[in-house]
């Protein structure tokens, strides 16, 4: 049962992942389109009924003119109707980074079509929310690498090793875990430099949140080796003779792969928020580049938060995703026990 | 006592460790505050000599280090580059508005998870349970920044509350009950987005371990013998699932603390929040050292405030601790 609700939930994250993957295909437009003659267009209506009543099976849309004696009004021109068409040709992208394609799911010939609104820019905040997820995610998942690397290689040599290398690192990481995250990761971003290239900035957010999380898989790995390396199955793999980096590779590495892959589970989304947080107050991704955070940046500006709502959406990007992952982590945290006593049951048949 | 002492040593060691921890940290910083007055042309290349000197800029780290200590013995923390004045009077006014807001958020949070959790766990797989785990269930998939952002959108749109500072114009010449009551409406909002933010976190755990106690057979006995449920739960059960929640409770100081640090930006609530981040876009770096051990220093009060809870609240510790 909770390994049926684990695959279900990677499913649900695959999809996730894999619309944001294909941001291009997805996004009508390019995320640096700009069209400076209609800043914070409203989101656009689909209709499928005309303004006779009648109802069209291929949904259309009125495109918006600005109001009379105003800057940021808009109106519908219900006098023209334009068709939603799918799979139209547009702006060339690469799928994944790597195939050329011109092909987007939807579109429109004569005017452009705003699902989600527009910045300050014209840009378009459908695109730039779907592309935005391609930097906040990869930077969550990367980050979350990093820490699981380097909690994973602490915590193997903090418990297999002991001694006072463990009392070192496990001091050290007590320092980390004193520290109230947010604070720790303004901290790190704090040392390191402030004007740098998109390129660099993600890279340095990248390491930043990687940096901030090592302790606490640190630790929960350092607990399953410290219990795995007294097992009878290692004492006699060494009794054998087998040398340190083949028990660590063979019998122990392959023991903390339930812990990492909870840890996985519970660090990324955390990680997707660290760079939100990061960008939305501008210690992050830099425009033009677009992030879930530095979306959300205009919203600090008094006025955009009174009136263009809709700069809001992006925060709610997240919010499926924070449910993937919180599906995911249960999940896993359910199958321990369940293993467990499977495990006493053909073991200790007593 | 000797647990106590022994808690207590252990804070002061982290102190120390992270202040240490920070000053290598801050040893990598590529540029200071200085680093622009250079470009300045109207500063000379000497004044901008003269002024690293002075704030000792130019001096190996473990100088530095010693130094500091003997600021932070003064109650200086160090000195501030961009406010030109010592920091710790600047944080000492920013923390007391951060305190303010995280022991409101604190109380409020815990007030409100016990009763829940607790009628949640009594009610536990009946209708009234599932529709308060569906509710925390919601909230805990909505992260802070996205609840702050929102519940500020809301406070705009509908103009309920107050959306931004600690206080009203013309706060000086309110009376003192308006003064509270002026505090009180600014405070709604972001206390409201803390609690919202960590409740859920709080009830599931309370849930959690109170349903478990439920099951103990001496509760089942306790029934039997025709104890009141209120007495049962809030006195026999809240008080043997209390110990993993006081451990839980130096836990939710930290996510409260780093709740907090966003939401006083997001609302301008004049606390370490904005002044952190300042400090760091101006790289005035003895600030960001204050900001970053004061917030350390806090969660570590936390903690120990739940080690002295737990010696209260569980024998065992006591017990324990007079053996050895």
């Amino acid at each position: 049962m909770p390994l049926r609700s684990f695959t279900k939930w990677l499913v649900v994250l695959l999809v996730l992942h894999g619309v944001i993957a294909a941001a291009g295909f997805f996004a009508p437009y390019s995320p640096i389109e700009q069209d400076r003659d209609r800043p914070y267009l409203p989101p656009m209506r689909l209709h499928f009924f005309d303004t006779q009543g009648h109802f069209h099976f291929r949904p259309f849309f009125h495109p918006l003119r600005l109001r009379e004696s105003a800057f940021d009004q808009y109106e519908e021109s219900t006098s023209t109707a334009i068709p939603l068409h799918f799979f139209v040709r547009g702006a060339s992208y690469h799928l994944l980074g790597i195939l050329p394609m011109r092909f987007h799911l939807f579109g429109a010939s004569d005017a452009r079509i705003c699902l989600l609104g527009t910045d300050a820019f014209g840009r378009d905040q459908l695109s730039r929310i779907l592309y935005g997820g391609q930097v906040s995610l990869l930077a969550g998942l990367l980050g979350a690498g990093v820490t699981l690397f380097l909690g994973a290689l602490i915590g193997i040599v903090a418990g297999y090793y002991a001694g006072w290398r463990d009392e070192l690192l496990m001091r050290v990481a007590e320092l980390f875990l004193a520290l109230p995250w947010l604070y720790l990761l303004f901290a790190l971003r704090a040392f390191l430099p402030l004007s740098v290239s998109p390129l660099e900035a993600f890279l340095l957010v990248v390491v930043v949140i990687g940096l901030v999380g090592w302790a606490r898989p640190a630790r929960l790995v350092r607990g399953v080796v410290l219990s795995v390396k007294e097992r009878d199955f290692v004492r006699a793999a060494r009794g054998f003779g087998a040398s340190h980096l083949y028990l660590l590779r063979r019998h122990i590495l392959p023991e903390t792969a339930s812990v990492l892959l909870t840890q996985a589970a519970i660090l990324v989304p955390q990680f997707i928020l660290a760079e939100m947080t990061l960008s939305f107050l501008g210690l992050g991704i830099p425009e033009p580049i677009s992030s879930w955070g530095n979306l959300l940046a205009s919203l600090q500006n008094y006025s955009v938060l009174v009136s263009y709502w809709w700069m809001y959406l992006p925060a709610l990007a997240i919010i499926p995703f924070f449910l993937g992952y919180l599906g995911l982590a249960s999940s896993l945290q359910e199958r321990p026990a369940a293993y467990k006593i499977v495990e006493k049951k053909s073991w200790n048949p007593s | 006592m000797h647990y106590l002492i022994r808690r207590s040593l252990h804070a002061v060691f982290l102190l120390f460790g992270v202040s240490i921890l920070t000053f290598l940290f801050s040893a990598l910083t590529p540029g200071n505050y200085f680093d622009e007055m250079r470009l300045n042309p109207q500063i000379s290349p000497e004044t901008v000599a003269a002024l690293r000197a002075q704030s000792q800029l130019d001096r190996p780290l473990p100088v530095r280090y010693v130094h500091w200590l003997s600021a932070v013995a003064h109650g200086e923390l160090g000195f501030s580059f961009a406010y030109n004045s010592p920091v710790g009077p600047l944080l000492w006014a920013r923390a007391r508005n951060t305190l303010l807001l995280t022991i409101t958020a604190t109380l409020l949070a815990w007030l409100l998870a016990l009763p829940l959790g607790i009628w949640s766990a009594s009610q536990f797989g009946r209708a009234p349970d599932r529709v308060l785990s569906w509710a925390t269930a919601t909230l805990l998939v909505i992260p802070d920044l996205v609840l702050a952002l929102g519940l500020l959108i809301l406070a705009v749109r509908t103009g309920w509350f107050p959306t931004g500072g600690m206080i009203s114009v013309g706060f000086e010449s309110l009376s003192p009950l308006d003064k509270l009551r002026d505090l009180a409406s600014h405070m709604v909002l972001p206390v409201l987005a803390l609690v919202l933010s960590a409740l859920p976190m709080l009830v599931r755990h309370v849930r959690a371990s109170v349903a478990e106690v439920l099951e103990a057979p001496f509760l089942r006995a306790a029934l039997g013998h025709g104890i009141p449920r209120r007495t049962l739960l809030y006195r026999y059960a809240l008080r043997t699932a209390a110990n993993p929640l006081i451990s839980l409770f130096g836990f939710s100081v930290g996510t409260l603390l780093s709740g907090s640090l966003l939401v006083e930006v997001i609302m301008s609530w004049p606390g370490l929040g904005p002044l952190l981040l300042e400090a760091i876009l101006a790289r005035d770096l003895y600030v960001v050292i204050g900001c970053v051990l004061l917030s350390m220093l806090f969660l570590v009060a936390g903690n120990l405030f739940a080690d002295v809870l737990l010696y209260w609240a569980d024998p065992r510790i006591r017990t324990e601790a007079s053996a050895k």
